[in-house]
């Protein structure tokens, strides 16, 4: 009996992986906003903060520009996220049925999260010039704060569907539930917050850097650019290197926590001691073929032993495999896309610390200009790696993501409608974007206050 | 007492959402509905600037709502979101475009452009309060069964009390909108501003007292049970409560009452709210009560913690955003201040080869403690010392690169 059971019935539902795909496409399109939404706010207080101490318009002028971009990310970061609140229920009506009470606290904190982050943006945006500097600046200050309690609770709930605890089952029914236990006390919840927050430093680092390193290439490298540059770019520089070690960190997290994820990496088929990782390749037939082999790397990243035994896929059943190429595909890119950039950072750093000056060739500032799309692509193919790596499970071994699913009609419907909506969305985005990077600089006087709303 | 304290959040959400988030979408209601000429033009920037510092902030009261009654009420919730996950989905759609369309207008260069991207905008913010009404309604008529889809895709939210709800939602919101707009217009001593807002409060507010009128009937017909349990009982003070409220806040109106017009506006929903909630007590679902759907005991204990917790934070900040914006410190006439005065003179005061070192020695100890040693406390001090080296660093390589004198500034 359903409401014995304490869940709702699983049901069969014919287009399961338009649904897992909708929810992929549409967690893409928020995360690289959310990366902004954590980041971008503390380069901006930084900036305001400059103009504070120094008094230099320019400061000024730079961190209201970039405030309209923040209002501009937000409000479609708003939006997107509210796709994904709802798709909770439109999709995996059995999950939030089943499961609601362990996990739904994180985001009913969360929401109280995205509260104050909504207040004070409002207040912030709105407040230039009418409140004191002062108190302006301040006014920053719970937006950069929110950003980050808010991804520390959104990716507890996330930790918890990887490493789910503070519940038990009987009979299919959810008993014993301690919900701050189940999202608080998880071992995997540390490794997946640090590693998403260096991303979102990284991300809107290189994204913003890039925008002004595409100018110095046409030609616009003014005081004012070369800063907007340098605060960015300095940011990212420092945080690429560290992710290196936060995600070899974080590969050790998940090979004691889930070891068919780790297999899945490297398409590991057999448990292995000493085992190899393959660059490139492709997995077939229970191994990987056409790759580079490095002896021993596998047993290495995973607990910096070089002849450690792994866990290898096989010793799960086929049916409880995650899908192997698009998990290796998505890994290899991360972490290729990640050593790129912390190379480049690296490049950065040197020439600061040897020549206390910028870099000056325009092949480093190329390369900028690529580096911030590429470090979208690590961080939506590192969300892959985690969410496709967890499959077939939505909740790791416990509930399958099918039983989830919702038996409503009309996946394939909703799926193009949202995809089509992001795609008018994300046109539109670029198009105020690069109306707003086009406005004329107004420097060096006051800018006027005709020209502040947004 | 406990299984539905959670749903008391759930309905003053519900019903603030209804009397802020509603007016914002009415905002857009009269974007559409703005006439020609100049005057319209007035209108539609009126309303664009009234929603800009508030709009994020009363949005969230509809993601507080569903997070609360996913985690209080997991079944319920399954159960609603799967069988109305049409007009949930419309909704949500419509939610997207608006966003999407107020961002985007920062971008127009033009009244031509700012005039379609209000169109986009007004559309939507018919669409979503209508399909959330009609959502309402569905769960009202008792359409909604317990299970994963297990009610009609299509009847559960299109059928006469759904639509009658939802056309309501939309009158009241473009009715809610236009008092404030007028509101803000006498605040900022616009008389012709405030006199076209008041003209569209008082035929909004006949519009959507006409159609709540009407639609007793329509439920009657409808759903009969519905109709008998709110006007029987418990649930009829609360009916009658938001009739009178209703009608004495149009008087308001009239007599240009603003300020005590807006809550009587919200008295009137709020009490809407809690008859429909005392007319179906205990029942949340078609044979589940609230008792049956609430979540363990735990659970409903954190929530009610996080809530009360959240709103001591959130209600005072809350209180500074509409009181800067009702002071009218936001308004757009009002004249800046200037920002560029500094605080203290001279550069930021660094020494940067010492902060070089500690960048250095942080960098070490952050390898050394989360890549070499194996125990979470290392890996935390670790991840500190990581943290510490991007601040140190950061600031060695920024602030001789920001300050005037160095040899090679930027």
């Amino acid at each position: 009996m359903l409401l014995a059971s304490g869940s709702l019935a699983p049901v069969q539902q014919d287009y399961l992986l338009q649904a897992r795909q909708m929810q992929a496409m549409s967690f893409a399109v928020h995360i690289p906003l959310v990366a902004f939404a954590i980041s971008f706010p503390a380069m901006l207080l930084f900036v305001e903060w400059l103009a504070l101490r120094t008094g230099d318009p320019l400061y000024l002028t730079l961190a209201r520009r970039w405030s309209r971009v923040m209002v501009a990310l937000f409000a479609v970061g708003v939006i997107t996220g509210t796709v994904l609140s709802f798709e909770m229920g439109l999709l995996w009506p059995n999950f939030m049925g089943t499961f609601g009470s362990v996990f739904g606290l994180g985001f009913a904190i969360e929401g109280f999260s995205f509260f104050l982050e909504a207040i004070f943006i409002g207040i912030y945006v709105y407040g230039w010039g009418r409140l004191s500097p002062r108190t302006h600046l301040l006014s920053g200050i719970p937006i950069v704060i929110t950003g980050f309690t808010g991804s520390l609770m959104v990716i507890s709930v996330n930790a918890w569907m990887n490493h789910p605890g503070g519940f038990r089952l009987r009979g299919g029914a959810v008993v014993d539930v301690n919900p701050w236990k189940a999202l608080l006390a998880n071992s995997y919840l540390w490794h997946e917050l640090i590693h998403m927050y260096i991303a979102g430093y990284i991300v809107s680092g290189f994204i913003v850097a890039g925008v002004y390193a595409f100018g110095r290439l046409r030609g616009r490298w003014g005081r004012y650019e070369r800063t907007a540059l340098a605060i960015p770019l300095t940011v990212a520089a420092l945080a690429a290197p560290v992710q290196v070690l936060v995600g070899d960190w974080a590969a050790r997290e998940v090979a004691s926590t889930q070891p068919t994820k780790l297999a899945a990496f490297e398409g590991l088929y057999a448990t292995t001691r000493g085992a190899p990782e393959h660059l490139l390749g492709w997995y077939t037939n229970d191994q990987v073929r056409y790759g580079i082999e490095i002896p021993h790397l596998l047993s290495f990243l995973s607990t910096h032993k070089w002849n450690a035994t792994v866990e290898g896929l096989a010793a799960v059943p086929a049916a409880e495999r995650p899908p192997v190429n698009v998990v290796r595909f998505a890994f290899q890119t991360m972490v290729g896309i990640g050593t790129l950039l912390a190379l480049l950072g690296f490049v950065y750093v040197a020439t600061w610390a040897r020549r206390k000056r910028l870099p000056e060739s325009t092949w480093f500032y190329r390369a900028l200009v690529v580096a911030g799309p590429l470090s979208v692509v690590a961080l939506i193919a590192g969300w892959t790696v985690t969410e496709v790596g967890r499959q077939p499970w939505v909740v790791y071994r416990v509930m399958p993501t099918a039983a989830a699913v919702t038996g409503a009609d009309g996946i394939p419907v909703g799926y193009a409608t949202l995809g089509a909506s992001y795609l008018v969305v994300g046109i539109g985005l670029a198009w105020v974007l690069v109306r707003l990077a086009r406005r004329p600089l107004d420097l060096p006087s006051e800018p006027s206050p005709a020209l502040e709303t947004l | 007492m406990l299984e539905a304290l959670p749903l008391v959040f759930v309905l003053i959400g519900l019903a603030l959402y209804t009397v802020l988030g509603g007016a914002d979408f009415g905002a857009g209601f009269w974007q559409l509905f703005a006439g020609r000429g100049r005057g319209a033009e007035r209108v539609r920037e009126e309303a664009h600037h009234s929603i800009g510092p508030v709009w994020e902030a009363n949005h969230v009261w509809l993601i507080f709502v569903i997070t609360v009654f996913w985690t209080a009420y997991p079944i319920a919730f399954g159960s609603i979101a799967s069988t109305l996950a049409v007009p949930l989905f419309i909704a949500v759609i419509g939610i997207v475009f608006r966003g999407a369309a107020y961002a985007l207008r920062a971008g127009a260069a033009n009244v031509r452009e700012s005039t379609r991207i209000d169109t986009i905008f007004a559309l939507s913010s018919i669409l979503t309060p209508f399909a959330l009404g009609a959502a309402i309604g569905g769960i009202a008529t008792d359409r909604v069964p317990v299970g994963n889809a297990a009610g009609d895709l299509w009847s559960s939210w299109l059928n006469p009390t759904s639509i009658l709800i939802g056309v309501l939602a939309v009158a009241t919101s473009a009715y809610l909108a236009a008092v404030y707009l007028a509101a803000d217009a006498a605040r900022e001593q616009d008389g012709e501003l405030e006199r076209d807002f008041r003209v569209r409060a008082l035929g909004a507010g006949v519009v959507a007292g006409a159609i709540a009128f009407a639609g007793i009937f329509i439920v009657d017909a409808d759903n009969h049970e519905l109709f008998h349990s709110l006007l029987s009982g418990r649930a009829l003070p609360a009916v009658i409560a938001s009739a009178l409220a209703g009608s004495a806040t149009l008087a308001l109106v009239y007599r240009r009452r603003y300020e005590p017009a807006r809550y009587g506006a919200a008295l009137a929903v709020a009490a809407i709210v809690a008859g429909w909630a005392a007319a179906r007590w205990p029942t949340i679902l078609p044979g589940l009560t609230v008792d049956q759907a609430a979540a363990g005991h735990d659970t409903l204990v954190a929530i009610v913690v996080a809530v009360l917790a959240g709103a001591a934070v959130v209600f005072p900040s809350l209180a500074l955003l509409f009181g800067l914006v009702l002071r009218g410190r936001f308004g757009v006439t009002q004249p800046s201040t200037s920002v560029t005065q500094p605080r203290e003179q001279g550069r930021p005061r660094v020494a940067p080869r010492l902060l070089v070192r500690a960048a250095v020695a942080c960098l070490i100890a952050g390898f050394g403690l989360l890549t070499v040693a194996e125990t979470s406390w290392a890996h935390a001090i670790g991840l500190a010392c990581l943290f510490g080296f991007v601040v140190t660093a950061f600031c060695a390589i920024v602030f001789p690169a920001v300050g005037e004198e160095t040899a090679q500034p930027l």
